[in-house]
């Protein structure tokens, strides 16, 4: 049985050739752009950016315009202010992150893209380095946008900063390197949980639950937690001067992509070991 | 050319397939047949290392699937549930599995046109009616012009033109050398369709056997003859060996076991008695399946309610 095979499909002209990283990446690109949800999301986070970022600096001027505010001296962090719409971009990145994987569960996509790429990893690899790639860019662009829309209208009342500021930009380009770890973050939970209510309720709860619930541990318990938390760590990037009780930008980035990492140890190996 | 060595998938306490081993050759189709529930697809999925067997392998040719370089240019497969995102083109979705192999877009057009969904190539799967799916999914499966097809269920939610076509398709990528396995539960698509058949029932192989002898072996085997003289050739069928008639609700009627045609109709003309009709029972594809799962679907019939409860509890 093993000898006899018909020649005629041997001597068919090949068509492509294996499966490399270089080519899943390539495959997970058009995925991504081929879906109009990754448009609609990636606008999303960058409306929140932009808007939320102008909004907060239209409302310092309306502070600054009241009488008694000027004369008490106030201030405010130009920079931070400008940038703060990443708290609620951080969301739309989050969900699209999960989506990237469980979207394919929730079709069936998965066992198409596994059957191409049986050894799996690499399509793990490659939807992360192409979400990463593009939250990156995307934000970056975005982050600029803000900066620079934020600090036009702070600059009524002349209490812009500019880019050459000590910290500015390393807070600008924080803040896009933050987003860009979250969303990858997300795709490693979205590949571990496969379902995207859940895998969604996961991210909102690192994100958004866990900080609150550290906060009512008792004290010197919560001080020395909450700091290490994955969003506190990182945010620690994409804030100008960081509170006294968190960590020092680079430090707490670093953090972050502890738990990155350690998120997508996770999701590679349910990825390898489970059925698709 | 498939192998399946001891291929066993557990879920829990439950066995899905047990110690399953089967050929699959190249150059015929090979029907993969069970009844629902009886493992065809986990054992597809197998095949394919989307489900790790918890006993047992299989290879496709010579090489586990994960083990090769470009297995869409191996083993072109459609699973029955649909592995297509809703949201994404059919086009787009050819596009972003070919570019795993560095298939060209050339190739994606061909085999849209092959499977003739070019009025649709641009549209959201989604909308797809569930031939176009089936049609969306063999075009998957031959995109890396495999040399092996395995595909569940393809003429599923075909029109009847839809189904002579994936016959007539079946048949020509056979003939040109391929390997080709169909699971169905259509006894009669087999029939037309496959020259070999794979029978599994409960997780377990029942048969491996040529259509042929499939039907044979599960046959009565028996012979109908209506004759005016049924009380006097029963009589002298009755002498000879290992045979045995019975009546038939018209006196005419008799059902001859154990004796093949031929001998009914010489032994009449010796002894000249007049026959108006002698018929081979042969059973149809459809009844020799019926026949040969029959154990395996009556397990389902009285064993099926008390797993639903055990699991309920469970």
């Amino acid at each position: 049985m093993s000898t006899a095979t018909p020649t005629a499909v041997q001597a068919r002209p090949s068509v492509g050739g294996p499966v490399t990283l270089p080519r899943v990446v390539h495959s997970e690109w058009i995925k991504f752009r081929t879906l109009r949800s990754s448009y609609f999301t990636l606008l999303a986070a960058v409306v929140f950016m932009v808007g939320f970022g102008l909004l907060a600096c239209y409302g310092a001027i309306d502070h600054l315009n009241h009488p008694d505010v000027r004369d008490h001296g106030f201030s405010i962090n130009a920079a931070d202010r400008s940038l703060r719409g990443y708290l609620a971009a951080q969301l739309a990145v989050g969900v699209l992150g999960v989506l990237v994987v469980s979207g394919e569960y929730s079709t069936g996509m998965i066992r198409a893209s596994v059957s191409a790429v049986p050894r799996r990893l690499p399509v793990l690899w490659a939807k992360a380095g192409v979400f990463g790639a593009v939250t990156f860019v995307v934000t970056l662009i975005t982050a600029f946008v803000a900066f620079f829309g934020g600090q036009a209208v702070l600059s009524s009342h002349n209490v812009q900063t500019s880019l050459s500021a000590a910290g500015v930009a390393r807070t600008v380009v924080g803040t896009s390197l933050y987003l860009t770890a979250i969303g990858i973050f997300a795709v490693a939970v979205g590949t571990m949980i496969r379902n995207t209510a859940g895998g969604i309720a996961s991210i909102f709860g690192v994100l958004l639950v866990l900080p609150t619930l550290v906060e009512v541990l008792p004290s010197n318990w919560s001080s020395h937690i909450s700091p290490y938390l994955p969003g506190a760590a990182g945010q620690a990037v994409a804030t100008l001067n960081p509170d006294p009780g968190t960590l020092a930008p680079w430090t707490g980035y670093g953090v972050l992509w502890i738990y990155v990492v350690l998120a997508l140890i996770g999701a590679a190996t349910v990825l390898k070991r489970r059925d698709a | 050319m498939i192998e399946a060595v001891g291929l066993t998938k557990r879920y829990g306490p439950k066995t899905a397939v047990q110690d399953l081993s089967f050929t699959v050759r190249p150059g015929i189709v090979t029907g993969f047949l069970g009844p629902n529930g009886a493992g065809k697809s986990t054992t597809m999925r197998m095949l394919l290392g989307l489900d790790t067997p918890s006993a047992g392998h299989a290879t496709i040719n010579g090489r586990r699937y994960a083990d090769h370089a470009a297995p869409l240019r191996e083993v072109g497969a459609m699973l029955e549930a649909r592995a297509i995102h809703t949201g994404r083109s059919a086009f787009n979705h050819l596009l972003s599995l070919a570019a795993t192999h560095g298939i060209p877009r050339s190739r994606v057009d061909e085999v849209i046109d092959l499977v003739g969904l070019r009025q649709v190539a641009k549209k959201r799967a989604g909308g797809f009616s569930l031939g176009m799916g089936q049609r969306l999914g063999i075009a998957s499966a031959l995109l890396g012009d495999p040399a092996t097809l395995i595909l569940d269920e393809p003429v599923n939610g075909l029109d009847p033109e839809g189904i002579l076509w994936i016959r007539n398709l079946l048949k020509s990528l056979a003939v040109e050398g391929r390997t080709v396995l169909v699971s169905s539960h259509l006894m009669s698509e087999m029939a037309l369709t496959a020259e070999h058949l794979i029978v599994i029932g409960r997780g377990q192989l029942i048969a491996d056997t040529s259509v042929a002898d499939f039907t044979e072996r599960a046959s009565r085997g028996g012979v109908l003859v209506r004759t005016p003289d049924s009380v006097r050739l029963a009589e002298l069928l009755g002498e000879l060996p290992g045979v045995s008639v019975t009546d038939g609700e018209d006196v005419q009627v008799l059902t001859v076991d154990g004796v093949d045609s031929e001998r009914v109709g010489r032994l009449a003309a010796e002894h000249g008695l007049t026959l108006f009709e002698l018929t081979p029972q042969k059973a149809s594809l459809e009844e020799a399946f019926m026949e040969m799962t029959k154990d395996a679907v009556e397990y389902d019939a009285v064993v099926a309610p008390r797993t639903l409860v055990e699991e309920h509890a469970a």
